[in-house]
């Protein structure tokens, strides 16, 4: 119960860019609450699921502690969009074999702070995580993505890959990712992108030039970017639903 | 068809073109020649409405409206297409989508009703099967993975299926290869030369022009017309140098 009583702050390392006010007027209990989830050996279980607390709230911290056995698969793909502070954390422990799947979008305006944290700990040897995280901002907004690897020292032939990609529509936009791997293995493969950009120009002049106007042409831009989070959902449907759902969020907020 | 009248324009701070007169009627193709850096792809910009290429004075008319006063999505759905030097590569999003979505919007900016999915598609394969090109490549994401050629045959297709009133090719022929030239200048043919459709075709060599035939034949030369005649001007550019007949 020592957990609970402590509130984190933005001294905190994996909350350096959190909302500082959200916490401290938050509920040490609720932020301190992990949801558990046991994956059994050879079993997948997904998450799809899309997190818009409506403009009006103050927040929430979502966080689920994950533990996937031998073989096993944990899939998520998350969006978060409305709350003026959201976090979605996730810390997932693979036995041998075992694969980790996360895709996020964060889609935001006004001075909306959106984070993904994910803790992935390779624990045994053989298994595999990829994660790949796309955020879109305006206004003042900022995305976060702090990616944590950990590789035990038996846990060779592990695989795990990351990659973070942000566009910022507007000045005053923002976005920060924190990549961190600890590698106590040799044998391992550990791949990790960044990069935080602005919507391609080009692309969008040459979409205009064959007669897009520039509301669509950043729309489809946008949507090809997300969609790269989206790109291991394996359903067909599914895939559509979230992308569209994320597009929603920019029709009705973007400017 | 297009009218462009003592045009200036510059980028950055540089003037480019200075004082550039041109005039194209309907069912004429005209073709324009110059040295390296005498403005030919800054006019083709400047046309295309694209950001940076600032006009400083002069005008220019398209079908009776003022180009310049225009969006380039606006020029487009006008019935201008512009043929890029360099087709820009746009990861994620199909041919397929991409062209839908720019045939539905300039038919949606014209009036017209949107074309079905079906619709489009048999008129994808279409404009592919003029240009030789196979409807997988259409399938793929736009220009990517796509070699010079390709990239220079997706363009037409993309022609093909906006099918504009009056076209600017800026070097649709460099990176083609002798049989691949062949089949761009058909399809420019087939899709352009029509009593009420006009062609620029912006290019350096005289090569492109022996299966595009041009009514007339500029000089562009440091920002301006210097000299205009028939198709035979081509060939004199050709044996002779830009140095020797216009500058």
């Amino acid at each position: 119960m020592a957990e609970a009583a402590i509130l984190p702050t933005t001294k905190d390392e994996d909350w350096r860019y959190a909302d500082g006010a959200f916490l401290a007027a938050s509920d040490p209990a609720a932020i301190n609450h992990w949801r558990i989830l046991e994956v059994p050996a050879g079993e997948t279980r997904s998450e799809h699921s899309y997190h818009n607390s409506g403009d009006e709230s103050a927040g929430s911290v979502d966080r689920l502690r994950v533990h996937v056995g031998k073989g096993g698969c944990f899939e998520a793909y998350k969006i978060i969009a409305g709350g003026k502070y959201q976090r979605i954390e996730i810390e997932v422990t693979l036995e041998e074999g075992a694969h980790f799947e996360f895709g996020g979008v964060t889609l935001g305006g006004g001075d909306k702070v959106q984070e993904f944290v994910t803790c992935t700990k390779h624990a045994h040897p053989d298994a595999t995580s990829n994660q790949v995280v796309r955020a879109v901002q305006w206004g003042q907004s900022t995305g976060n993505f702090l990616g944590r690897i950990e590789v035990a020292r038996d846990a060779q032939k592990t695989d795990a890959a990351q990659n973070f990609r942000a566009i910022l529509l507007e000045k005053g936009a923002s976005a920060n990712t924190k990549p961190e791997l600890e590698i106590f293995a040799d044998d391992v493969l550990c791949a990790h992108g960044a990069a935080i950009g602005q919507l391609d120009e080009l692309a969008s002049y040459y979409m205009a030039a064959r007669g897009i106007p520039p509301e669509i042409a950043r729309k489809l831009l946008i949507q090809a970017f997300i969609g790269d989070a989206f790109e291991a959902i394996g359903d067909e449907a599914t895939r559509e639903r979230m992308l569209e759902q994320a597009l929603e969020q920019l029709d009705t907020e973007a400017v | 068809m297009l009218k462009i009248t003592d045009l200036h324009a510059t980028v950055g701070d540089t003037e480019i073109l200075k004082g550039l007169t041109l005039e194209v009627g309907a069912g004429e193709v005209h073709a324009i020649m110059g040295p390296n850096g005498a403005g030919k792809s800054t006019l083709s910009y400047v046309l295309g409405g694209r950001p940076g290429y600032e006009v400083t004075g002069g005008s220019v008319e398209f079908m009776g409206q003022d180009l310049l006063d225009m969006e380039p999505h606006e020029r487009a759905a006008t019935g201008l297409f512009l043929g890029f030097q360099y087709p820009v590569e746009i990861p994620g999003v199909s041919n397929v989508q991409f062209l839908r979505e720019a045939l539905n919007a300039q038919r949606a900016a014209r009036g017209e009703e949107a074309l079905s999915g079906g619709e489009f598609l048999k008129l994808a394969k279409e404009k592919a099967a003029l240009l030789k090109l196979d409807m997988e490549m259409l399938k793929r994401q736009v220009n990517v993975g796509f070699s010079g050629g390709e990239k220079k045959r997706s363009e037409m297709v993309q022609m093909g299926i906006l099918d504009p009133k009056f076209a600017v090719l800026d070097e649709t022929d460099s990176g083609l290869d002798i049989d691949a030239l062949r089949v761009v200048g058909d399809g420019i043919n087939a899709i352009m030369r029509d009593p009420g459709k006009g062609v620029l075709l912006i290019t350096h060599y005289q090569r492109l022009l022996d299966y595009v035939k041009p009514d007339k034949v500029h000089v562009l030369a440091k920002g301006r017309i210097v000299k205009s005649g028939g198709p035979e001007l081509a060939l004199q550019l050709e044996s002779e140098g830009y140095e020797a007949v216009a500058v």
